[in-house]
């Protein structure tokens, strides 16, 4: 191949290639839950692509952003389905990044010597999440306005007189307004290519590590006499044909969705936002998309206090924040749930629970009786955090197998 | 801070508007999107009774020709101020004056049918569920929309219902509600025929709210057969090629 | 781990059907992307035909049209105007309409339906600009006795004479565009429509 040669003379092609995927050894026993990450991808793609198809249609203006979604979805061929397939893929993002999260709780893929991997992997979570609040905002209904206005709200609740000067400041106006659509919209056009950067960054930093595995083995420990892990696979072309597999099962589910259900029962896409913004009229009830419901739970669940609503809007970026620290929490000898002890277990699925709980709660007009729950299950969200240097030191774990199991 | 409070608290507290409103027991509209006549038969009923006051603005006219009226019929018999066959069902009144008049804008009828859960319940229940009110500025109070502003439009085919009510008791109080609502002065359809033509005008504003419903769910079946054989393939190829792996 | 023994000509067929239905599936998956480049619903109705009433328009006159964002000329020419039409064809670059620039209805002497309308799209064909009406015969600056009346375009000196007809040795190398057009009534004609005459 004297094209190849050509190229590898002025750039790394074959090296890239051997190194990232043809010689690149994965762990031989990735199981389900592995498939996340490339479907992650493989989302990100899609809302970058169909995004910036939207914004050749779209006008970020307050009193032409509701009609021209509505022209896109009606009088430009095909700009229904490039919307929904944006719409869907918000949420099957959040989705897929929640499932591969768990994954990493699962099998301690935050551990030494993957601290850094985890951490780029939340800050990839928090620009999601300014990407998809910016982005709700542009559809300019009544759920993007109102939805709005609370969340940079929050930021008034800042003490030391800089909570008002700072949401005014972030919203251009004194309340949501034309030129906080205008910058949301230049923000959540750049934000995506931000992401994809730092999803870079996160691959740089999983092959420098190797990937975890369901047995929270580290497989560079077992070589042979040539180098190549024992327990390792190329990832070209066994794990490519596998999650190309991966990929096309979830194309379908993702199909599905956009072809039949895109509002998904009003939580992908919400009714009162069928309406447009009407700044003089708050609907009935708000509560932001399905993804932010649980933090929004915490919010809620927390009394204001010194009459400022600052402890609850510390609580809700302190959920993010906490997981952070996830890597030195964790004291446990091992590094998979399989190998770790009852206490462990308990408490992830506790977690898990408050986790989706605390999102329906988020959902649900709050009554006195659900204000008690969301407490309760923030509680125990920490908990599982902040506890976790104990319950993981005095759990008993059972004794690491040398070689990965099946 | 006030303010945050102030929203905040908006979206703690339960709210009795739309608590209640959810509670409204709702008749099913039983609607079918395929059936292009009483699409057809709905325009007719929207042109002639709510055009005056609402629009369809992001509709356009030349879309009738996907559920079986050629151009010539609509401009005959739906476009009744004239107009190019690809204009949008807009209306004349202007914002401003519809808020003098009516003390709010009659919104935009686009999207109404997705604007509520269940929209075409709602809608088929609330436009059967007018009745005589004089304590209301326009006469006619609603058990679905309480307190709506809007007039009863097609009380001349319904007729004059009146409310029965009931008393229940919340503890020690006693609370009159509408038990239900009685005809007592018939219109010039009978009751079937006024529920038959709400029904088309339902069927209408959801076809509306989202013309390519039908087209779209049609492709969706093909692109799932599609991503079946895509998945057949898939399939056997990672399991050639995971033989070598034990 | 051994790929020994594995069953190549398996393997290979695997990836081609793969890959083809695979490549396939992202040609469709392409269709929307470009399809919405068309122009859409909206341009569709800004650019329907449009009906303009001649019933006022003088001999010797122009008047405009706007279609599909283009300005649209409607010139009632005289009796004189159609003779001279015939003359001086020598001076044209395609006197006969071979260039298929407009409707097999207008490839006729007058390029027109009725020989007293011209209907032409009113942009000249080197870069765009929009012509000139100069109805003057002899006008000095146009060469004198041969201008028989005609257009002049501004930008770079291109001429076209009352039937759209490029001069030669002008920069525009083909003769103005005819729309498709069709007359309702003797006083009505929509531009944009031709019924399928075309």
């Amino acid at each position: 191949m004297s094209l190849i040669n050509w190229i590898d003379e002025r750039f790394p092609l074959t090296k890239v290639w051997n190194e990232h995927l043809a010689q690149y050894y994965a762990p031989k026993n990735f199981n389900f839950w592995y498939f996340f990450g490339s479907l992650a991808m493989l989302v990100l793609v899609n809302q970058i692509v169909t995004g910036l198809w939207l914004a050749m249609m779209y006008k970020p203006d307050a009193n032409l952003a509701f009609g021209s979604v509505e022209y896109i979805m009606r009088d430009v061929d095909w700009g229904w389905l490039i919307r929904y397939m944006h719409s869907t893929g918000a949420s099957a993002f959040f989705l897929v990044i929640y499932l591969h999260m768990f994954r990493g709780l699962m099998y301690g893929s935050y551990r030494k010597p993957r601290e850094l991997l985890w951490i780029i992997g939340v800050i990839i979570y928090l620009a999601m999440m300014a990407t998809a609040f910016m982005g709700y905002l542009l559809p300019w209904g009544q759920m993007s306005y109102w939805g709005a206005q609370v969340i940079v709200n929050l930021f008034a609740a800042f003490p030391f007189g800089i909570g008002e000067p700072l949401s005014i400041w972030i919203r251009g106006d004194y309340v949501i307004s034309d030129a906080t659509l205008n910058r949301f919209f230049a923000l959540h056009f750049v934000l995506p290519f931000v992401l994809a950067a730092l999803v870079f960054l996160h691959i740089v930093a999983l092959h420098k590590v190797g990937s975890n595995n369901p047995d929270g083995i580290e497989i560079k420990k077992n070589k042979d006499e040539n180098g190549i892990p024992l327990d390792g696979i190329p990832f070209h072309p066994y794990y490519s044909v596998k999650d190309i597999m991966g990929v096309v099962v979830f194309i379908a589910l993702f199909a599905a969705v956009v072809f039949f259900w895109p509002d998904f029962g009003g939580l992908f896409l919400e009714p009162p936002n069928f309406e447009p913004a009407n700044p003089l009229k708050t609907p009935e009830h708000i509560a932001p998309v399905w993804y932010f419901t649980p933090f929004y739970a915490m919010l809620r669940a927390v009394p204001p206090m010194f009459g400022s609503q600052f402890p609850g809007v510390v609580v809700m970026f302190a959920a993010i924040l906490v997981m952070f620290f996830l890597p030195w929490l964790d004291r446990s000898p091992v590094k998979s749930i399989r190998y770790k002890g009852l206490l462990f277990k308990i408490a992830l699925a506790i977690f898990s629970v408050s986790f989706v709980v605390l999102a329906w709660l988020g959902m649900q007009p709050a009554t006195p009786g659900s204000t008690l729950a969301a407490q309760i299950f923030t509680a125990l969200y920490f908990a599982f955090f902040l506890l976790m240097p104990i319950y993981t030191k005095i759990d008993k774990t059972k004794p690491v197998p040398e070689r990965v199991t099946k | 801070m006030k303010k945050l409070i102030a929203i905040l608290s908006l979206a703690l507290l339960p709210l009795s508007a739309m608590a209640g409103g959810g509670e409204v027991h709702l008749d099913e509209a039983n609607i079918d999107l395929a059936n292009h006549a009483a699409i057809q038969r709905g325009a007719k009923t929207f042109v002639n009774y709510c055009m005056g006051c609402h629009s369809a603005q992001y509709f356009r006219y030349s879309k009738l020709t996907e559920v079986g009226l050629t151009e010539q019929e609509i401009k005959d018999n739906l476009m009744l101020g004239g107009g190019k066959i690809r204009d949008q069902m807009t209306i004349a009144m202007s914002p401003a004056d519809a808020a003098e008049w009516f003390g709010a804008p009659p919104p935009d009828l686009t999207l109404i049918a997705r604007v509520k859960h269940d929209g075409a319940d709602w809608l088929y229940s609330y436009l059967r569920s007018f009745y005589v009110d004089d304590s209301r500025p326009m006469g006619v109070n609603n058990t679905v929309f309480p307190n709506v502003g809007m007039p009863h439009v097609l009380a001349d085919l319904q007729g004059v219902q009146k409310a029965v009510y009931k008393e229940v008791k919340h503890g020690d109080k006693t609370e009159h509600v509408v038990d239900h609502l009685e005809l007592v002065e018939p219109g010039s359809m009978t009751p079937a025929e006024y529920d038959a033509t709400v029904r088309d005008l339902v069927t209408f504003l959801v076809h509306v709210s989202e013309p390519m419903k039908l087209e779209r769910q049609r492709l969706g079946i093909w692109v799932l057969l599609f991503l079946g054989v895509l998945f057949v393939l898939a399939y056997l190829l990672k399991k050639e090629y995971w033989k070598d792996i034990h | 781990m051994s790929a020994e023994g594995a069953d190549l000509k398996k393997r290979r067929f695997l990836i081609a059907a793969t890959s083809v239905v695979g490549a396939v599936g992202a040609g469709f998956a392409a269709v929307p992307f470009i399809a919405s480049w068309q122009p859409s619903e909206r341009a569709k109705a800004l650019g329907a035909p449009e009906e303009a009433d001649i019933s006022k328009l003088e001999p010797g006159a122009l008047m405009r049209v706007k279609w599909r964002g283009k300005v649209c000329w409607i010139v009632h020419r005289t009796e004189e105007n159609l003779a001279d039409l015939k003359t001086n064809t020598d001076i044209l670059v395609d006197p006969n309409s071979e260039v298929d620039h407009q409707p097999a209805y207008c490839k006729n002497a007058f390029r027109s339906i009725k020989p007293e309308y011209l209907i032409a799209v009113g942009i000249c064909t080197h870069l765009g600009c929009s012509p000139t009406y100069r109805p003057d015969v002899g006008a000095a600056d146009l060469g004198g006795d041969v201008w028989k009346g005609g257009f002049f375009c501004p930008c770079h000196g291109s001429k076209f004479d009352l039937a759209g007809r490029v001069f030669k040795g002008v920069p525009a190398p083909t003769n103005l565009v005819i729309p498709p057009h069709m007359y309702l009534s003797d006083t009505q004609v929509v531009i944009g429509e031709d019924g399928g005459a075309a």
